[in-house]
Formats: C-alpha cells, sequence, structure tokens
C-alpha cells in the first residue's frame, strides 16, 4: 500500500493531497497541465519537501512531518524517470545505466543485461547520449531508473515530449514493466490514451488536490474525470477474458459482464485478461433484441440510472452483468426509447469501434 | 632557442613556472569559491564576492603592497607561515606565484561561475533520485560538467599569470633568475642603454606565448564540448 498525504505552498498556488493505492500496481496521477501532479511526485521523490503530511510505502515511513522523519532522496530508492530524460551528457548510455547500477542500495531484482534485453538497448550502449532519437532517450530514461532496483518507480508525463508515433514505442516497454517485473509505478500525465493503456488506479487532480481516485474501472464512469477528458473520450473501461478466435468471423470472442463481444485483436491465448474501452457515443440503445443489423455485439443488460450529459444528450448507464458501460443518446431518442431505471435494454457496439489492451503477463 | 641569450631563456622559463604553479594552487581553491558564490547563501556573500573581483579594478601595485604587508617577513601571516612551515614568499618565485595567482583569480572565477551557472541543476536532481550524495553529485555531475569553464579559467589565467608586472615587482621585486619573469625582464632591457633588441625579442616572445594560450584555449573548449554532446 501507498499512501501520501502533503501540502505545500508555492507562492500563489496552494497544494493538498491525499491519496492511497495498492501496491504494485499502475497509479495514474491524472489532470490538467499545471494542476500540481508534477510537484506531487517531485514531493514523493524527495526533491520538494512538503510543509505538512505523511507517506510511507508499504509500511516504511519515507515522510512524516509531525514525527521530523524526511528520507532524503538518495536513499529512498524511488526511480525517477523525468519528462525530459535528463540522460548525462558527459556520459555514454552504458555508463549512465551503471552509475544507477552502481549505487542501488536497495536488494537487486534486475541485472544490467536484463534491463538491455529488456528495453532493447543492446545496439545504443555505446553512443552518446545527444544522438539517440527521443524515444531511445526515454527508454535509455526508463532503463537507469530500473537499475536503481526501485520500491516505486516515479514518471513524470515520459511521453509528453514525444510525437504518436514515438509514443507508441515506448508504451510496449512501460506495459511489460507493470506485467512483468511488476514494478509499482506512479506515472503523471494529462493524456487520457497513456491512462487508459497503462493505469490500474487512477487519482484525479484539479487545482492541487485529489478529487476522485480508485480503479480505472469505476473512475471510467465518474464525472469529475469525464469532464476533464471531453466527451469523445468518455466510456466505460471494463475487464474482458478473452475466449478464443471465433474460426467462422476471425473475431475474438471476449467475455464481459454476462455477455461476450467479438473484437478485433492479436491472436491471445483463451483466459487471457483484457481492458476494453467501449466509448458512449459508439453505443447503441435498443429496447428489443435487434436483428437485420450488421452491428456483431449485442449486451443484455438494465438500464442502471441516466444523467443528463448537455443540453441535448443524456448519459445511460447499463449493467450489463457485474460491469456498467455507458451510452450516450439523445433526450429526444430516450424519451421516444421510455428509458428508466431497471428498464431491460441491449447496448449494440460495433466491433471495429471496442478497443481492446492486454493486461497481465503475455501468454 | 639559440636566438634567446641565457638570462633571456632564464626570464621565459621562469614564466612558465610561476605561471604553472599560480594556476595549480588557484584551480582548487577558485572551484571552491565559485561553488560557494553561486550555489550558497551566506551572510557577507556580496562582501566576499567583492573582495574576489577587487583586483580587477585595483592598481597591481597596492595588490603587491598588500601581500607585503600580509606576507612580508614581518607580516601578519609571512612570519608564522616562515616560522611554522619554513615557507618564504618574498623575493622568491614562490610569491611570483602568489601574486600572480591573486591578480588572475577573478578571471579564473568568472570564466567558472559562467559554466556552473550553466550546469542544469535537474541532472543534479537526476543524479540525487538514482542515489548520489552531495559530494557524489558533485563530483560525478557537476565538475565534469563545468570542466569547460575550468580549463578556459585556467588558460586565460595562465596566460594573464605569464603578463603580470606591477603585483609581481612590488611584492617580490626583480631579481634574475628567482623573480625576473618576462615583462619584468622586457622592463629592464628597456631600461638598459642598447637593449632594444632584447626588448623586442621578449615583446615578440609575449606576443607568441599569448596567441599560442587563445588557441589553445578555443581548440581545447571546442574539444571539450564535443565530449559533453553541445
Amino acid at each position: 500500500m501507498l499512501t501520501v498525504e502533503a501540502a505545500k505552498r508555492r507562492g500563489s498556488f496552494s497544494l493538498d493531497v491525499r491519496f492511497e493505492t495498492p501496491v504494485p500496481g499502475v497509479v495514474a496521477l491524472f489532470g490538467r497541465s499545471g494542476c500540481g501532479k508534477s510537484t506531487v511526485v517531485n514531493l514523493m521523490a524527495g526533491l520538494l519537501r512538503p510543509e505538512s503530511g505523511r507517506m510511507t510505502l508499504d509500511g516504511t515511513v519515507l515522510f512524516d512531518a509531525a514525527a521530523g522523519i524526511d528520507v532524503p532522496a538518495e536513499r529512498r530508492c524511488f526511480g525517477y524517470v523525468f519528462q525530459d530524460a535528463r540522460l548525462f551528457p558527459h556520459l555514454r548510455v552504458d555508463s549512465n545505466l551503471r552509475y544507477a547500477l552502481r549505487r542501488a542500495a536497495a536488494p537487486h531484482f534486475v541485472t544490467l543485461e536484463a534491463v538491455v534485453e529488456l528495453l532493447d538497448l543492446g545496439g545504443l550502449m555505446r553512443r552518446r547520449t545527444h544522438e539517440l532519437s527521443g524515444g531511445e532517450r526515454q527508454r535509455v530514461a526508463i532503463a537507469r531508473a530500473l537499475l536503481t532496483q526501485p520500491r516505486l518507480l516515479l514518471l513524470d508525463e515520459p511521453l509528453a515530449n514525444l510525437d504518436r508515433a514515438r509514443r507508441e514505442e515506448v508504451l510496449p516497454y512501460l506495459e511489460i514493466l507493470r506485467d512483468e517485473l511488476r514494478v509499482p509505478m506512479v506515472y503523471v500525465t494529462h493524456d487520457f490514451e497513456e491512462v487508459l493503456r497503462l493505469a490500474t488506479h487512477v487519482v484525479l487532480i484539479d487545482a492541487g488536490a485529489v478529487i476522485a481516485q480508485g480503479a480505472i474501472g469505476p473512475m471510467s464512469l465518474n464525472a469529475s474525470l469525464r469532464r476533464i477528458i471531453g466527451p469523445d473520450a468518455v466510456g466505460a473501461i471494463v475487464t474482458g477474458t478473452a475466449l478464443g478466435v471465433d474460426p467462422v468471423t476471425h473475431l475474438m470472442r471476449v467475455r464481459v459482464g454476462a455477455g461476450e463481444l467479438n473484437v478485433r485483436c492479436a491472436e491471445l491465448g483463451a483466459g487471457a485478461s483484457l481492458r476494453v474501452q467501449l466509448l458512449a457515443r459508439d453505443i447503441i440503445v435498443s429496447t428489443e433484441l435487434p436483428r437485420h443489423l450488421s452491428v456483431r455485439n449485442n449486451l443484455a443488460g438494465t438500464v442502471a440510472g441516466i444523467q443528463d450529459d448537455d443540453e441535448e444528450a443524456e448519459l445511460v448507464a447499463i449493467d450489463v452483468g457485474g460491469e456498467q458501460i455507458l451510452a450516450r443518446v439523445t433526450k429526444a431518442a430516450s424519451r421516444d426509447l421510455g428509458l428508466k431505471t431497471g428498464l431491460a435494454v441491449w447496448a449494440l457496439i460495433k466491433s471495429v469501434s471496442i478497443r481492446v489492451h492486454l493486461v497481465g503477463a503475455r501468454a | 632557442m639559440t636566438w634567446l641569450d641565457p638570462a633571456e631563456s632564464a626570464a621565459l622559463s621562469l614564466s612558465l613556472v610561476v605561471a604553472a604553479r599560480s594556476v595549480i594552487f588557484s584551480l582548487p581553491v577558485a572551484v571552491a569559491v565559485t561553488w560557494l558564490l553561486s550555489r550558497s547563501r551566506f551572510v557577507g556573500r556580496p562582501l566576499v564576492d567583492a573582495l574576489v573581483h577587487l583586483p580587477l579594478v585595483l592598481p597591481p601595485v597596492v595588490v603587491g603592497y598588500l601581500l607585503l604587508v600580509i606576507f612580508g617577513s614581518r607580516g601578519l601571516l609571512g612570519g608564522w607561515l616562515s616560522r611554522m612551515f619554513g615557507i618564504e614568499l618574498v623575493f622568491t618565485r614562490n610569491g611570483a606565484a602568489l601574486a600572480t595567482a591573486v591578480m588572475s583569480f577573478p578571471l579564473m572565477i568568472r570564466a567558472m561561475r559562467i559554466s556552473l551557472e550553466n550546469v542544469d541543476r535537474g541532472l543534479e536532481d537526476a543524479a540525487r533520485t538514482l542515489g548520489a550524495g552531495a559530494l557524489d553529485r558533485f563530483t560525478t555531475i557537476t565538475l565534469p560538467l563545468m570542466l569547460p569553464g575550468i580549463l578556459a579559467g585556467a588558460v586565460t589565467a595562465f596566460a594573464a599569470a605569464l603578463g603580470e608586472f606591477g603585483a609581481v615587482i612590488t611584492f617580490v621585486s626583480n631579481i634574475p633568475g628567482e623573480t625576473r619573469t618576462l615583462p619584468l625582464a622586457l622592463y629592464t632591457a628597456l631600461q638598459t642603454p642598447g637593449g632594444d633588441r632584447a626588448a623586442a625579442r621578449l615583446a615578440t616572445l609575449s606576443i607568441g606565448l599569448g596567441l599560442l594560450g587563445l588557441l589553445l584555449s578555443e581548440w581545447l573548449a571546442r574539444r571539450v564540448r564535443r565530449l559533453l554532446g553541445r
């Protein structure tokens, strides 16, 4: 368990956060730019000092203002991946990595060789750091942070300086860190795409305060989160289980709640755990089982609640047997269908608009 | 160097020895003072800053006089140094090195300070998160990254030390073979009837050394910058 309570004033900005998350896992500190997310990780790293608060990781107290405990940054055994990589320019890539390894105090769980292989750095070891591309720099920075044998890895918008293609180059490595090394991570970002790919928990920060926190599933339904990510990204993130590829359609059958979806994704072993994003704008609600439609997926469920979304539309939460999903429908349509809590409905989704990501160890 | 007479080549080698000692002994002090001036906040920092830069604006004769007052045989420190360690500074080449060190100190500090202020504090923070303590960070990150400034400071100070006149002649006089460095030899030649040719040779030599120093410093700076990837 990671617990953080910290208060700090900086000029006119004041920060007062408090959250706790299970370890291991990836907790995303998510919020708009300038909300104080980076300050939080700097406080956690010990690079900034809170005026008051307390921080513990698995029972070890790292900071306690009341008890006068403040473990210095260099002895916290936290890895830190900075937005701008901060590789040492006077050292080659291999010396940058050894710099961290030589000073690692905690029990070693990864070797230099393993990290080099994991992050595909074999060809870069003798390079000077200014000869690296942006994506390569971040991979080296991640490797360097890993070699401190961290009890917790802090990442401050590590992909923010990269374009879309370079991000895709680095993201899979972070998933491997989460799923195979099971390194606990605190991941700062303002890009919901990264939250969707990486986070197991979300701490939502706004104007220096935590406004919501929880596991990614329930958080995907949260109204504060919806306001920050904007209407087009709103949608339930649910857990699915791969059942195998349908021999006729070549689509992957995925169990979600009590129903089943057919999605396009790379072949996975049956039983693999998947994260499925169902965007509210892509879901059609029907009050009877439809026929003669191209839609491949329909999930039977009951309306769990209806909230206003904007002037013309509302968000309908549908319980599909243990999981909740969100559908955006116009108020006019809702009235015509007579949608109300408890009503039996079908949620229709096109296979091509479902996004899935593997979570957990690769088969 | 057959075109120099023995006294002139003695002046040349003495100048090099004095300048080298001056730079070697002032370098570590300059690094420490630079760090104090730009990284720590203490009461009286502006005063220390001003004192360090004073030789830039004072007449060199005043510096030489102050050195006599402090390090002369009846001076505040001179007598003690002589009794405790047998170190004599007045009328010796070590004294000449001290005088040139004091005079070139501000030049050294200025070059180093710019490069220390250009060291990205973020890299030091990164080293902290990798487990490096304060001294470790200074020696493995800060010092190598301020190397261009240290080298530039050392070369500039060396060149200035070769040319220092007023403070040297005031503090340690003009003794052939002991304190008569190039500029002092040049001055002596000018005062001697028929010394015009010697003066011309010594002046040419000074210009050559100066040029060499500047070219060397430029070359070093380029190499180090490439090493640091800038």
